[in-house]
């Protein structure tokens, strides 16, 4: 311990103590609360809710495709309603709004060494507008015709014709209102996240020194305000053409031997809008993941992240050239072939930063201390799980190959490894990780060490046979598939199997939820800082953190959130918050 | 007075100009843009977001006009009234673009008499500038009646491609609820100015947070994005 770095080092505060708004009664603390931490908690929730909704939904799809014939209660209509509330919900409604919603909440403002979000009620209000966008879309299930099944894309002009399971009826209208609603309320959460990491951190926390889960957060959420709004005007577009009669994207079309009324519309235009938001998508949902598995690798192996720079900057990359790539899952649309090849290149493109990543992780571990724990046990999973999900990726990258697996459960395998299950592997490392400071126990390591192996074992046994009967060509999105030349025998009783792994890595999921709600009386007592750790949040004076997050006096930063294992220092963490140069620290400089 | 984030930090130290000067911000402390306080970021930053959402309205207009196979209405004729005896083109969107474009002058005034504490001043420019944005809204009010008279429908209208009313009413909607958006937060920031609540430091209704004259500049920054937007909505749809 040499040096003490005094404390006037750091430069005068330049954002002043934050008015907090504080709560009267019972409803304005736990309900109508403008805390962030609470509003993380009731996003969290109603995010889970309704993906327990669409882990029902996608059990019912895979009753019908491992045993076809045999459910007589799943037709054809009801299989694309599953279909399509299904995909919608756990992309949009479970995983954009617990990455940003739930984990950007609670852990940017402590992560950065605020007292809140910047404005607290805006933030309060984004959540309300998301519970009424949730209640919405699920109100769908019980309106007149059911929920649409215009599949996930909402392609039309199939979307609201008659044919479609609630084309004609509410099941879209209610699709498209809860979408618009989702995309105001999270604009209001978004604005706040992004100002919140831009303007208001606390002394000494340059952008350079926010942990990797910060930088992952807030790129999304810069990507969200910018990618959403395609999706907002062709919500809007196509909710004028079902409701008003207007002819954005329907062309003259005939239906039922019936000459429509519309006219001159351009189905791929809404295509353009739709994947302009779509692409950005994935990464919204990958680059919060991306941070926080940095962020639990570089904990749990006590080890500095390798090349934070790089990392920082193949995060700003892939946010930036994910803009670009959007017309890759249009190859079969009919555009140009020179758009193909562009975008064939670009989609080839962003494999490099995303491998650069994954060097950096794989070298973070090497020769670190690793502590197999759940939550490190969950982050190793998502690095397998993203690059077999990321090498199917350049198949599909590719137009040549691309064509023949369009449309093929080789697709479907894809997506669900590399924006599924890798996602969601995160998000349940996350919730190891994080539990004990939000309710100041740990969760049960036994039913944890079960839940893990079950998903991820179970996750291969879903998605490897996937992959290999999308090769024999197997397409999806097929209510029934007999007799037909595509499906052997095997391919048969491989989806019988595939749909019994489904069960059981659902059922495991109980397991966690029980969890979950057991530790939180009989978990053990966390402490502050359970894992050791530097970042701010577990340096707060209470767990869980109360409301304004740090007692009297913000922290002060005095160093980068990676000094674990620093030779010469006394333990092997250094937090954030600690003054003094300890030994030799890998800090940029 | 508690400001959520301080301005003026007497830091007058000479920063780099030029791209050095935007990089040494950004590794800065604290803050990447400096003297911004959070509303005006925030702002600036939804107008980031609202403008992808008027440039993808405006470009499926575009794509639409494009590729339709049908003839477009000309917008000479169509936006034409008929004013002593002679059609004259255009003449309903001039008069509604000068009323758009003087009211952003009159913001731009209340912002710079908020700054002195003009409370006055600044309240009835504010809303000399809601007026005006009313009148806009109401002239839009008219031009829709007229072309409904006439027989232009979101799904068809009597002079061909049938994208032409759609877009219109879509596009010109969308804007038109801006600026009444607008109109209404004009009307409660002035009523706030005039009842002096920047200068005592009253809370807010809702956030319980106090308010200063800039809020003035920052409804101005949104003042001027849809007028702004509507040079754009004017050029594309009325000139082309």
């Amino acid at each position: 311990m040499v040096d003490i770095t005094p404390a006037d080092a750091v430069p005068p505060a330049e954002v002043a103590e934050m008015e907090l708004y504080h709560p009267h009664s019972w409803w304005t603390k736990y309900v109508f609360s403008q805390d962030a931490k609470v509003i993380a908690i009731q996003y969290s929730a109603t995010a889970t809710a309704i993906g327990l909704v669409a882990l029902v939904l996608s059990w019912l799809m895979r009753l019908q495709l491992g045993f076809p014939g045999t459910f007589d209660f799943i037709s054809p209509e009801a299989y694309y309603q599953f279909i399509t509330m299904h995909g919608m919900i756990m992309v949009i409604y479970l995983l954009t709004a617990l990455f940003l919603g739930g984990f950007g909440n609670y852990l940017i403002p402590l992560m950065v060494g605020a007292r809140d979000m910047v404005f607290p009620y805006v933030n309060m209000l984004s959540y309300w507008i998301y519970l009424l966008a949730v209640l919405v879309l699920a109100s769908s299930f019980f309106a007149p015709g059911g929920p649409t099944g215009a599949g996930w894309t909402l392609y039309p002009p199939q979307a609201i014709m008659t044919g479609t399971p609630g084309g004609q009826d509410w099941g879209i209208i209610l699709m498209l209102v809860s979408l618009i609603l989702f995309i105001i309320g999270f604009t209001m959460g978004g604005l706040n996240y992004v100002v919140t990491v831009l303007q208001a951190r606390t002394r000494g926390m340059t952008l350079m020194r926010l942990p990797l889960t910060v930088w992952g957060i807030f790129t999304a959420t810069v990507m969200a305000l910018l990618a959403f709004p395609a999706l907002f005007v062709a919500c809007v577009m196509m909710l004028f053409d079902r409701a008003l009669g207007t002819s954005f994207f329907m062309p003259a079309i005939v239906e039922m031997g019936e000459q429509l009324q519309h006219g001159g519309g351009s189905p791929i235009l809404f295509q353009h809008l739709f994947w302009f938001f779509g692409h950005p998508e994935v990464y919204i949902v990958a680059l919060p993941a991306f941070g926080i598995v940095s962020d639990l690798i570089s904990t749990h192996a006590r080890k500095n992240i390798f090349g934070y720079r790089m990392m920082v900057w193949a995060i700003v990359g892939i946010g930036a050239l994910s803009f670009v790539v959007w017309a890759h899952h249009m190859y079969v649309s009919g555009m140009h072939p020179y758009f193909g090849f562009f975008f064939a290149t670009t989609t080839l493109i962003i494999a490099v930063p995303t491998a650069i990543k994954v060097y950096n992780w794989v070298l973070t571990l090497w020769r670190g201390d690793i502590h197999l724990t759940v939550p490190m046990l969950f982050a190793l999973a998502f690095i397998v799980t993203f690059v077999n999900g990321g090498l199917t990726g350049l198949f599909l990258g590719n137009v040549v190959v691309d064509v023949p697996l369009s449309d093929t459960m080789f697709v479907v395998a894809h997506f669900h490894m590399v924006m599924g299950v890798a996602p969601i592997l995160v998000i349940f490392g996350a919730i190891y990780h994080w539990y004990p400071k939000v309710t100041g126990r740990m969760l049960n390591e036994a039913m944890g060490q079960f839940h893990f192996w079950v998903t991820f074992l179970g996750a291969y046994l879903i998605f490897f046979p996937m992959h290999y009967i999308g090769l024999m060509g197997v397409p999806r999105r097929y209510h029934e598939l007999t007799a037909t030349t595509v499906m052997t025998e095997s391919a048969h009783d491989l989806n019988a199997f595939i749909s019994i792994m489904a069960f059981l890595v659902g059922f495991a999921q109980i397991v966690f939820l029980f969890n979950l709600i057991w530790s939180i009386r009989h978990g053990r007592e966390a402490g502050g800082n359970p894992w050791r750790a530097t970042t701010l949040e577990w340096q707060t004076p209470e767990t869980p953190p109360a409301h304004g997050n740090f007692g009297k006096e913000l922290p002060i930063v005095y160093r980068w959130a990676y000094d674990y294992s620093v030779p010469g220092a006394k333990e092997d963490f250094i937090p954030q918050n600690m003054p003094g140069a300890f030994g030799s620290s890998r800090e940029p400089a | 007075m508690a400001d959520t984030t301080l301005t003026h930090t007497g830091q007058a130290q000479p920063r780099p100009a030029g791209l050095q000067g935007v990089a040494a911000d950004w590794s800065s402390d604290q803050r990447a843009f400096k003297n911004v306080s959070w509303g005006k970021a925030m702002m600036w930053i939804f107008l980031l977001s609202d403008t992808f959402i008027f440039g993808c309205f405006l470009l499926s207009y575009m794509t639409a006009r494009m590729s339709t196979r049908v003839p477009w209405p000309n917008p000479s004729e169509v936006f034409a009234l008929h004013i002593g005896g002679s059609n004259i083109p255009l003449i309903l969107i001039a008069i509604m673009t000068f009323v758009l474009i003087s009211s952003s002058g009159t913001m731009a005034m209340a912002v710079n008499f908020g700054y002195r504490h003009d409370r006055r001043k600044t309240a009835i420019l504010m809303l000399l500038t809601a007026a005006l944005g009313a009148t806009f809204v109401g002239m839009q009010a008219f031009e829709w009646t007229k072309l409904i008279t006439e027989g232009v429908r979101p799904w068809g209208n009597p002079w061909g491609a049938a994208q032409f009313g759609s877009s219109f009413f879509m596009i010109t909607g969308f804007h038109g609820t801006h600026v009444t958006f607008g109109v209404i937060f004009l009307i409660i920031v002035a009523r706030k100015v005039w009842r002096g609540d920047y200068d005592t430091g009253r809370p807010g209704f809702f956030t319980s947070r106090r308010g200063r004259y800039e809020h003035v500049e920052i409804m101005g920054l949104y003042w001027h994005f849809v007028d702004l937007v509507w040079v754009f909505i004017f050029a594309f749809f009325y000139l082309w």
